[in-house]
């Protein structure tokens, strides 16, 4: 996968969990939690569905580097590249 | 070997079972009965529908919401708002002698009320709202400490306490008279601050979506499944003895049952009493009428009323408490086009013993009797309607009892919750009432929760 497919998969995970929420202006450096209305739940649902769609696992002390999508994307690349 | 099994088809369970079936999980939900839905469910008697439980949805949020239960519960089933359509309410009063008190979905309406009839209360209410808001209605974490002692510290009328305790003990007091400090934020908020609605069609479109959403994700439901028993080796839960003697293995169980219930199923005899048994439970009436409701003047869509200035929400010596109930009409909530039938459901407090002591001809007969005096007894509140009554149908503490298995028929399980849902098994967790979630949103909230922190999560 390109990094701007990884941002893709990332922005479809979101639509399908928060489908109200505005996606389309999303600013990438800015961290998720400051531009969305996503509780420690949902990042969790986040992470379960990068596991189910894509087979890659998260441990929990990297949650806190999937905070802005600059830096998800940077997080998830050496993962799904080859996909 | 199922990644996980599910005992019981309520809300909680089949919420439960469609998070763990979205993560490819290996699930079965075990039901007792042949329909699902426990204490919520519905029936078809006479060609006509009937709803159980369900009065309304409490936590209404309007379309596009971000925050709060029923947005959180939306987001996890992966369901849309249109998907559940809710309607709010069109507005519903607290009635006591010399006194009434009406709110709607909007917190404003509520406030407005108690300046013109309380003014010296307002400051209290006002600042007692800022502080219960900030609680965390989400999270697992108990908190104890007496709801009445906290309502003191910021209101000192009577008269006003009585009325705002007497919806939310209606509406999820699993113990006498008083509510735990975190049960009390999180019933005042699902009822005064967000509100009542109703899908059009009731609780059985909830039921379906639910089941319909679970089913398609591959999950496994088995009706007519009751659990005998789970056997348990050291600390881990092994198989699951099934009432015709079957067994099945599962890694996980997430039990709705109740907690003491479970502990019963686990055969955990030094458990059970250090959790008291719920008392409280219900009948409720159902009157079917020839009329919309509004046509002869009620428009409310509940009226929770009580005839003397103290609310007393405690077992009644008698098989019926007629000095209070709860009036639900689900024709009056703000739909487009009218139901097609007018419908008034009347709840009261009822003595669970009492019922249970009849034989079946003096069962049938106070069933009668009780029906025809809680609606005597309603009617003090809401205009007359026994003129309109084309149809009628009753449940009691024994209905209770049989659909969701709680002992007493106790409405709100047991008066102490277990809210991190553990048990004394590695691998046995609780959801639902007795977890400390109330209401359908609440179950619903309680399932997710449940699955998503111990069986989701535990694994990653």
């Amino acid at each position: 996968m390109t990094n701007e497919e990884i941002r893709q998969a990332v922005i479809d995970i979101l639509s399908d969990i928060s489908p109200e929420e505005d996606l389309e202006n999303l600013d990438d450096n800015t961290p998720f939690r400051d531009q969305l209305s996503l509780d420690s739940m949902d990042v969790m649902d986040i992470i379960l569905e990068l596991r189910k769609r894509y087979r890659v696992n998260i441990p929990e002390e990297d949650y806190g580097k999937l905070d802005t999508m600059t830096n998800t994307v940077a997080y998830l690349e050496p993962s799904l590249k080859e996909m | 070997m199922y990644d996980a099994v599910i005992i019981g088809a309520g809300m909680s369970g089949l919420a439960a079972g469609i998070r763990m079936a979205h993560y490819d999980k290996k699930v079965c939900i075990l039901e007792r009965h042949k329909m699902i839905g426990g204490l919520n469910s519905y029936y078809r008697q006479g060609g006509r529908n009937y709803d159980v439980g369900l009065h309304a949805l409490t936590n209404y949020a309007k379309k596009g919401a971000k925050t709060g239960p029923l947005v959180r519960l939306l987001r996890h089933l992966r369901m849309k708002w249109e998907e559940l359509a809710l309607i709010p309410q069109i507005g519903s009063s607290v009635a006591f002698p010399g006194m009434r008190l009406h709110f709607t979905n909007d917190i404003a309406h509520l406030e407005a009320e108690i300046r013109k009839k309380f003014p010296s209360q307002i400051d209290g209410f006002r600042r007692m709202i800022g502080e219960l808001a900030d609680y965390d209605q989400l999270g697992l974490g108990a908190s104890g400490g007496s709801a009445r002692q906290f309502v003191s510290r910021h209101l000192t009328d009577p008269l006003l306490i009585e009325m705002l305790f007497c919806p939310l003990l209606f509406y999820g007091g699993a113990r006498e008279n008083d509510m735990e400090f975190g049960q009390f934020c999180i019933m005042f908020r699902s009822i005064f601050l967000e509100g009542f609605s109703r899908p059009y069609n009731g609780v059985r479109l909830i039921l379906q979506k639910l089941l319909d959403r679970f089913k398609r994700l591959g999950g496994e439901l088995r009706l007519r499944s009751g659990v005998r028993q789970i056997v348990a080796k050291d600390s881990t839960a092994r198989k699951i003895i099934l009432d015709d003697g079957s067994e099945i293995e599962a890694k996980n169980i997430v039990s709705s049952a109740g907690w003491r219930e479970t502990m019963n199923l686990c055969q955990v005899q030094q458990h059970s009493p250090q959790i008291p048994s719920g008392q409280l439970s219900f009948i409720e009436t159902i009157s079917v009428l020839d009329t919309q409701p509004k046509k002869f003047g009620h428009e409310k869509t509940i009226v929770f009323y009580n005839d003397s200035p103290v609310f007393t929400y405690k077992k009644p010596q008698q098989p019926v408490d007629l000095r209070s109930g709860v009036i639900c009409s689900p024709n009056n909530f703000a739909y487009d086009k009218p139901l097609g039938e007018g419908m008034v459901r009347i709840t009261s407090l009822a003595n669970h013993d009492c019922w249970v002591s009849l034989d079946e001809e003096a069962y049938r007969l106070e069933k009668h009797r009780a029906y025809d005096r809680a609606v005597e007894s309603a009617v003090r509140f809401i205009p007359d309607f026994r003129r309109h009554v084309i149809d009628t149908d009753m449940f009691t503490p024994l209905t209770i009892r049989r659909f969701t298995g709680h002992e007493n028929g106790a409405i709100y399980g047991a008066p102490e919750k277990k809210y991190d849902g553990r048990t004394h098994l590695d691998n046995l967790f609780v959801c639902g009432t007795d977890q400390g979630m109330v209401g359908i949103i609440g179950s619903i909230v309680s399932g997710i929760t449940i699955a998503n922190k111990y069986l989701l999560g535990g694994n990653l």
